[in-house]
């Protein structure tokens, strides 16, 4: 279980010169439910990005399993990146297409299926993000979170083996979010997948979150990383306290802060 | 990854009651699987069940595959009556069946295809001829209102908006208005020469090309070539915006999009045309003293003074209000079309096409409408 899946090296991120996060090392092993945590803006969606191979770090490199994503060419990079499947913060659907259509681009692009097996696996797909029934509507026709469980059931139509979700519970009810939860750690349980996933969710960081980091955004760098219980449990940061206490932590009592944090729990 | 695949197979036995399915092998998105709709076919119509069970002691690996095929035999077993047991199932499949069946599909959402024919394809286009004219006539109405707002200094609009509108359809328009100006004059000049020259009245092609120029394909070359240009930018910036539902939230803020937007680019394209008219006179007018010049023993001096003297005031100014009418025309299309853009990526390349398109007819139509108007009026 415990073998290292994506190996972040001492990577450093930038648009143009300026450098959003720097110095980033941590290893996300098989079979996690890896949070990566921190303030609005702190390049988490960036981070993410260059762990899917949309943007090269400006120094340092990713590596999946032995394989360095960065220095290998083209055909390996695209060779590595079909086992990932992405959730965007936007959802990111085509919007030109149907929900049927969306979810059957990977299949019909990477798979031999007839049209009769992909309608079915879309049908399921859809059904576990509980969308039964909306294969022929437009993106534009949906809500919000419809719009983003829909890029859910697209980023699983590969039965990938890493998922990168950016964000998968903004805009969804709490039953919904509970639901998805479910969903995530199904995935991880029973397909073996690792998933990656960017949340502010207190409740689910701590309900399915194995292994977390925080980024901060004054030092640019990750400043904690470990299971969020134990750092809720353990680390002495003020920062990282008051993010996982939702800032109850103004004073500077630090036992008061841990009693407010294992109340939210 | 060269794993072997067990081959996939699924047996169903039945006692009595009870329908057994043993499922055996590997149940992967590229294995061979038997049709389940044949084996269930063999027990006629089903209803004699009354209870499913799984057997899955020789299941090896699975992913969705096997799942379509379980929610396939669960439909069927629902439509028959037949009660599933999914406690023998592995628990993880038991988990993600539990997913598929949290949120049913609420009643209504599915949606059928339904046949159309070719009389209600004409019906349809027919309507929705009218619908356009209607959109069109608000159009203009709504447009007219922001105007006078605009005059009594009530327009809610940004003059850094305005002056860059300007700018992008001004001075960026300058070299490709020069050379296609040049080109329509150097091609007027040879195609008079032609007939010209057997008179020897080579002098007289400055007057061709001068008043040709002038009082008719200057504003229209510039008319096509911003309807091109501009029209169909505004469409796609329009179209856009609409998608991101950002004209939503102007309006949200208070702002109205027709004074906002539309205003703006209007306005610019009134005050821009007519003098990017004039400027595509003067480069056809230098297109044609090139040709003229060079071949048909013509000084330049000559073909200026020939020139000056063949152009009034009144052919000027014809043509500049023509060209400034093109420029209403133009932002109309482009700003209406963006404007009625639906909600996604290809509906603003829709909007863009039809802005050109309806762009160019408008243009036409009018043209030729002025220029009967001007010939009776004898103007
Ligand atoms: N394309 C870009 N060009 C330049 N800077 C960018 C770009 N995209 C993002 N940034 C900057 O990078 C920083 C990190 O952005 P990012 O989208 O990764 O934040 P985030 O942590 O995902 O925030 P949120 O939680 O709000 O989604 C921000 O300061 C943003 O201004
Ligand atoms: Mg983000």
């Amino acid at each position: 279980m415990n073998s290292p899946c994506l190996s972040i090296k001492n990577m450093t991120m930038a648009y143009g010169n300026f450098i959003i996060q720097r110095d980033l090392d941590f290893t996300i092993n098989r079979g996690d439910i890896f949070v990566i945590m921190g303030a609005s803006g702190c390049g988490k969606s960036t981070l993410l990005m260059h762990l899917i191979g949309l943007h090269r770090p400006m120094s340092g490199d990713v590596f999946y399993g032995e394989e360095s994503l960065w220095q290998a060419d083209y055909k390996d990079r695209q060779r590595l990146l079909r086992q990932t499947g992405v959730l965007f913060q936007s959802g990111a659907l085509l919007s030109s297409m149907t929900l049927a259509e969306n979810v059957a681009l990977p299949l019909t692009e990477h798979t031999r299926l007839g049209a009769q097996r992909i309608r079915q696996l879309v049908s399921y797909k859809l059904a576990l993000v509980g969308l039964a029934g909306f294969e022929d509507y437009y993106p534009a026709e949906l809500s919000g979170g419809m719009q983003k469980r829909a890029g859910l059931a697209r980023a699983m139509a590969l039965d990938p083996k890493i998922l990168f979700f950016d964000e998968p519970s903004a805009g969804l009810d709490p039953v919904s979010a509970k639901l998805l939860d479910d969903l995530i750690r199904s995935l991880r349980d029973h397909l073996g997948a690792t998933i990656v996933i960017v949340t502010h969710e207190l409740a689910s960081i701590f309900a399915i979150g194995t292994y977390s980091v925080f980024l901060d955004m004054e030092t640019k760098t990750m400043i904690a990383s470990g299971p969020p219980k134990q750092l809720l449990a353990e680390s002495r940061d003020p920062k990282v306290l008051r993010f996982l206490t939702r800032g109850a932590s103004e004073s500077s009592n630090i036992s008061a802060i841990k009693r407010q944090g294992h109340e939210i729990l | 990854m060269a794993v072997d695949n067990r081959p996939s197979n699924i047996t169903v036995n039945c006692k009595a009651h009870l329908l057994e399915v043993d499922i055996i092998g590997d149940w992967l998105l590229d294995s061979q699987i038997p049709d389940l709709d044949l084996i269930l076919a063999q027990f006629g119509d089903g209803t004699q069940f009354k209870k499913l069970v799984f057997s899955t002691e020789s299941l090896g690996r699975w992913d969705s595959l096997l799942m379509t095929e379980l929610i396939k035999l669960i439909s069927y077993s629902e439509e028959k009556g037949i009660s599933v047991d999914t406690k023998t199932l592995p628990s993880g499949i038991q988990g993600l069946l539990g997913l598929v069946f949290a949120v049913p599909e609420r009643a209504g959402v599915r949606r059928q295809s339904i046949h159309i024919s070719w009389l209600e394809i004409v019906g349809n286009s027919g309507l929705r001829l009218q619908s356009d004219v209607n959109a069109l006539i608000v159009f203009i109405g709504n447009l007219t209102l922001s105007v006078f707002a605009f005059f009594r200094g009530k327009a809610h609009f940004r003059w850094v908006d305005l002056w860059r509108n300007v700018q992008d359809c001004g001075p960026s328009a300058l070299p490709i208005i020069t050379l296609i100006s040049l080109l329509v004059g150097l091609i007027l000049a040879f195609v008079g020469s032609v007939q010209l020259s057997l008179f020897g009245a080579q002098l007289y092609i400055a007057d061709l090309v001068g008043l040709g120029m002038s009082r008719e394909m200057g504003g229209l070359m510039t008319a096509v070539i911003m309807s091109g240009r501009t029209g169909a930018a505004y469409a796609a910036q329009l179209g856009t915006m609409q998608v991101n539902n950002e004209i939503d939230a102007l309006e949200t803020m208070g702002f109205d999009p027709m004074e906002f937007l539309v205003l703006p680019r209007v306005l610019a394209l009134i005050f821009v045309m007519p003098l990017l008219c004039l400027y595509a006179d003067l480069m056809g007018i230098i297109g044609g003293a090139l040709v003229t010049v060079n071949f048909f023993e013509v000084s330049l001096v000559e073909y200026i003074n020939r020139t000056i003297n063949a152009i009034h005031m009144l052919d000027l100014s014809v043509g500049v209000f023509k060209c400034a009418v093109f420029g209403v025309l133009i932002a109309l299309s482009g700003c209406m079309r963006g404007m009625q853009c639906g909600r996604s990526a290809s509906e603003v390349g829709d909007a863009t096409t039809s802005a050109v398109v309806t762009g160019i007819v408008f243009i036409v139509i009018a043209d030729s409408l002025m220029t009967i108007i001007c010939n009776r009026l004898g103007i």
